[in-house]
């Protein structure tokens, strides 16, 4: 079997791992040898070119992103992720490719992230709880991935699995959801430019918060269909099981397109809140795939979205 | 005198007006602690639960007096009235918190609300279950009413309680665990009000025939 994207680069070689976890000391100390000759590793920060994807809203603050996060897998609080998802091992991290791919496999991150176009993609990000964020995303197109694995004929679906270790993520020791989280777009969302793989945040390294090594970004669509800390990645020609989606289908489509017209049984989706605003933000009207319209309108072209929410 | 016996006596010298001085302090901590963006990225979010939270909590605390008098004979019934207002306070600071600050009044937003989310629905309905009873709150009530009528009355507690408990386990994603442990609570302190009677009246009818 041939891997076409197979090197012995592992992901920690992008990054040596000393430097990682130093990253902070040395962009503080860089000012100061910016006159040596310094040879060696990059600094943490990753390059990325700038995208005509990106908004230009102003992106929330670090903080925000990074301590008010939805990944049960380490609790239901908002907080939880940020206290407890230290925990999780990044390295080494692999992503398993299979179902109709014509090179399936186990690929080492290192060497999918040597193969792909960094861009920062200055997203606004909708959670289906009505609070809404501007993320300045790191990462790559899907697409660029699921070309080179080779996508065979027969496949309509994409469905994604998130790392399940117990050890590592303690509330995967309840049963909260059915275990691996699960997540899946029809192939053509998945294709599109703007669904991304995200690997990073403000220019750094995902934070472990946020779904770290790997995630998926589809910014048209609410915050749980971007599934984070992905290890699986399938091809399928049958509509996947998604996790939210098995837990309440009248809550959680399949589809789960940003949409203030489709009325939720738990929250109106009319309008929503930017966080870091303070007490006093106000409210503002939510927008039609997430203000993604133009771009992705035309993907369902015919389709009634209420009935397919 | 047994160790029960003897904190009776001790709080019959415990007065219970500083409940009132001290419980309301914690809404104005959450609103300092948000003013000054204390609270995380939604703050507003925050306030909303911690109250609705402590809520609850009060109504759970108020629905134990009479279980631990029965059972532990233990005697706090003179904080009852206390712990029962502030609960109502902290349920209408959090329903004002939500009316005020959270939908900004938009009137036509939270009627929809109220009317499309069963979650919303149900906490509503607590809430104008608990408005007689914080208004008969007082011994005058109580002689006007009768005790018999007043008691029925405050028996809306009950399901006032368990509507608050549903509000909580229905407005979270998902089934999950503390919701959930606050409604089975709730359920055991209403289970083991029910007396089994009948015992008692085959005792009584079975005495008059002798």
């Amino acid at each position: 079997m041939v891997y076409r994207f197979k090197t012995d680069l592992k992901y920690s070689d992008i990054t040596p791992h000393e430097i990682f976890v130093n990253r902070r000391q040395l962009i503080a100390g860089a000012g100061a040898v910016a006159f040596g000759s310094i040879a060696g590793p990059a600094l943490a920060k990753i390059d990325a070119a700038k995208s005509r994807y990106s908004t230009d809203m102003k992106p929330s603050s670090f903080e925000d992103i990074t301590t008010y996060n939805n990944f049960y897998e380490f609790g239901t609080g908002k907080s939880d992720p940020s206290y407890y998802a230290d925990a999780l091992t990044v390295d080494p991290w692999a992503i398993r490719f299979d179902g109709l791919v014509d090179r399936p496999g186990n690929y080492d991150l290192g060497a999918i992230l040597k193969v792909v176009n960094m861009e920062e993609r200055i997203y606004r990000h909708r959670c289906v709880e009505t609070w809404s964020m501007v993320i300045p995303w790191i990462g790559f197109e899907l697409k660029t991935v699921l070309e080179r694995v080779g996508v065979q004929s027969g496949a309509k679906y994409v469905a994604f699995e998130t790392l399940e270790r117990p050890s590592e993520m303690p509330a995967q020791k309840r049963n909260l959801l059915d275990w691996p989280y699960r997540e899946g777009l029809r192939l053509d969302e998945a294709m599109h430019p703007l669904t991304i793989l995200a690997t990073g945040l403000y220019g750094e390294e995902m934070p472990k918060q946020n779904g770290a090594p790997i995630r998926l970004v589809v910014p048209w669509k609410y915050g749980y269909k971007s599934i984070k800390s992905i290890v699986r990645i399938t091809l399928t020609d049958k509509q996947p099981k998604t996790t939210w989606n098995e837990i309440g289908p009248d809550e959680y489509g399949f589809y789960s397109n940003v949409n203030p017209e489709v009325s939720h049984p738990r929250w109106s989706q009319a309008t929503e809140r930017p966080v870091g605003g303070g007490l006093f933000a106000r409210r503002k009207p939510t927008l039609k795939f997430n203000g993604y319209e133009e771009e992705v309108a035309s993907l369902y072209a015919g389709m009634d979205l209420v009935e397919n929410h | 005198m047994t160790i029960t016996q003897r904190i009776n006596t001790g709080l019959k010298r415990v007065p219970a007006w500083p409940l009132y001085i001290v419980g309301p302090l914690p809404v104005i901590w959450l609103y300092y602690l948000g003013l000054t963006n204390q609270l995380g990225a939604d703050p507003v979010k925050a306030i909303e639960q911690q109250l609705g939270l402590i809520g609850l909590q009060l109504i759970v605390a108020g629905l134990t007096i009479t279980p631990l008098r029965r059972f532990a004979g233990l005697n706090l019934i003179k904080f009852r009235r206390a712990i029962g207002l502030l609960a109502f306070f902290y349920v209408t600071v959090h329903l004002l918190t939500w009316l005020v600050v959270d939908t900004q009044l938009d009137w036509a937003y939270i009627w929809m609300d109220i009317v499309k989310r069963p979650y919303i629905t149900i906490g509503m309905t607590g809430f104008l279950l608990l408005l007689p009873l914080a208004v008969t709150s007082n011994n005058t009530s109580i002689r006007r009413l009768g005790a018999a009528t007043w008691n029925k009355l405050h028996r809306l507690t009950y399901a006032a309680a368990l509507a608050g408990a549903v509000h909580y386990v229905w407005l979270v994603k998902g089934w999950q665990t503390e919701p959930l442990v606050y409604l089975a609570g709730i359920i055991a302190l209403l289970l083991v009000r029910i007396r089994i009677r009948p015992k008692r009246i085959v005792g009584n009818t079975l005495k008059r025939a002798g």
